[in-house]
């Protein structure tokens, strides 16, 4: 129940693009099409839980085990870095097709501010493992289901007749603000959610 | 005349914020306030100062093929030194950016004036771009937070402009930031297309 929770909770309630203001520049940069968005969702679901689950082990066993927090950002950087290497060099020889699909957003992912700054949060929250993982992967659905929504109303818009000086990016962060709003209808349903699984 | 081109160049022409859409995350997350904002441009200021310097300077030792991953560890370097000073003179200012602070290693200005400027220019100009782009960034935060406090809490870095009853809350919470925002880009294409 508890995982269940976090997982509500990440998805809506704590949604990482509409209330935590991360991984917003892929949000805005690859919303144009519902599938590129769908893709990089995928994308970003795969590579966030692996890379959680490494720099978990990395922090505990590495740096906390030699004194070393100090090194957090320069190692989970370069951990992160490499990993989304070596997921593309292992993805195509694995798997072509899957290859196919994620292939193009893969080294965009390096620079997605939400995959270091859910691997740091874990570690900030004090997670276990287990929560930590489940913790990543609900949060990178939150960012998927938020980047689809978008690209959805997106496509519909380029259709629309929109004020000139507002075409662009000015009208898509004001959708995105819409939908930021519609997202904080969620809040609370986590306190009454833990009350309802006896949680509290 | 020349390092005063590249500062304005940051500043007005290629305004990182306005123009490049470069660095969305903290300038959405962190500009609640005019004082949050600028202290977040001012931190990413300083690291986008000392690793053009640094990168400018060592940018013939770094073989091309590691050229990336050499820069992200200059950067991420600069960034540990700066959390480690803001925890110990600035902990308020530290606590409320908190994770953006080490989230500027991801900032794609950095990274891209190391790649588009400080790779190809010399230590003086690279200092000048970096102050330039920094400034940019800075007053941008500083402006978004200020019309984000003035019409949610009536109020300019603590000051009381309007009574507080007429702010509106939600420009201050997540949604205000995005509208805020998409309004100052379409009021900057307006003014940059007359």
């Amino acid at each position: 129940m508890e995982y269940l929770l976090i997982f509500i909770t990440a998805i809506f309630v704590n949604n990482v693009v509409f209330s935590q203001f991360l991984g917003i520049c892929p949000f805005l940069g690859v919303s144009k099409k519902v599938e590129t968005a769908a893709g990089m969702g995928a994308a970003v679901a795969f590579v966030l839980t692996i890379a959680t689950i490494v720099t978990y082990l990395i922090q505990k066993y590495v740096l906390d085990a030699n004194g070393l927090g100090y090194l957090q950002t320069i190692t989970f950087i370069l951990v992160i870095a490499a990993l989304v290497q070596m997921v593309e060099i292992v993805l195509k020889k694995v798997s072509p097709a899957l290859y196919q699909a994620l292939g193009v957003f893969l080294p965009l992912i390096t620079t997605n501010c939400c995959i270091l700054g859910v691997a740091i949060l874990v570690i900030q929250k004090d997670y276990d493992l287990l929560t930590g993982v489940v913790y990543a992967f609900s949060t990178a659905i939150g960012f998927a289901l938020a980047l689809i929504i978008f690209a959805g109303i997106r496509e519909q818009l380029s259709l629309m007749p929109v004020p000139k000086g507002m075409k662009g990016m000015a009208i898509a962060l004001v959708t995105a603000g819409l939908l930021a709003m519609a997202f904080m209808g969620f809040s609370g349903v986590d306190g009454g959610l833990s009350y309802l699984f006896g949680l509290k | 005349m020349n390092n005063i081109k590249v500062l304005m160049n940051g500043i007005i022409k290629e305004n990182p914020t306005f123009v490049l859409l470069l660095g969305m995350c903290p300038t959405l997350g962190t500009t609640s306030s005019a004082l949050n904002g600028m202290s977040m441009g001012l931190a990413t200021m300083f690291v986008l100062i000392c690793s053009n310097l640094v990168i400018s300077l060592i940018k013939n030792l770094i073989p091309d093929m590691v050229r990336i991953p050499s820069f992200i560890v200059v950067i991420a370097s600069f960034v540990t030194l700066l959390q480690m000073l803001m925890q110990a003179y600035l902990p308020d200012i530290y606590a409320t950016l908190g994770l953006f602070i080490p989230l500027i290693v991801v900032n794609c200005i950095i990274l891209g004036r190391a790649e588009a400027f400080a790779a190809k220019n010399g230590p003086v100009a690279s200092i000048f771009d970096g102050i330039g782009m920094g400034l940019g960034f800075t007053i941008a935060l500083t402006l978004l937070g200020a019309v984000r406090e003035i019409l949610g809490t009536g109020k300019i870095f603590g000051l009381t402009i309007m009574p507080e009853e007429y702010g509106m809350l939600v420009f201050v919470l997540a949604p205000g930031a995005f509208i805020v925002l998409g309004y100052l880009i379409a009021i900057v294409n307006k003014l940059r297309n007359n």
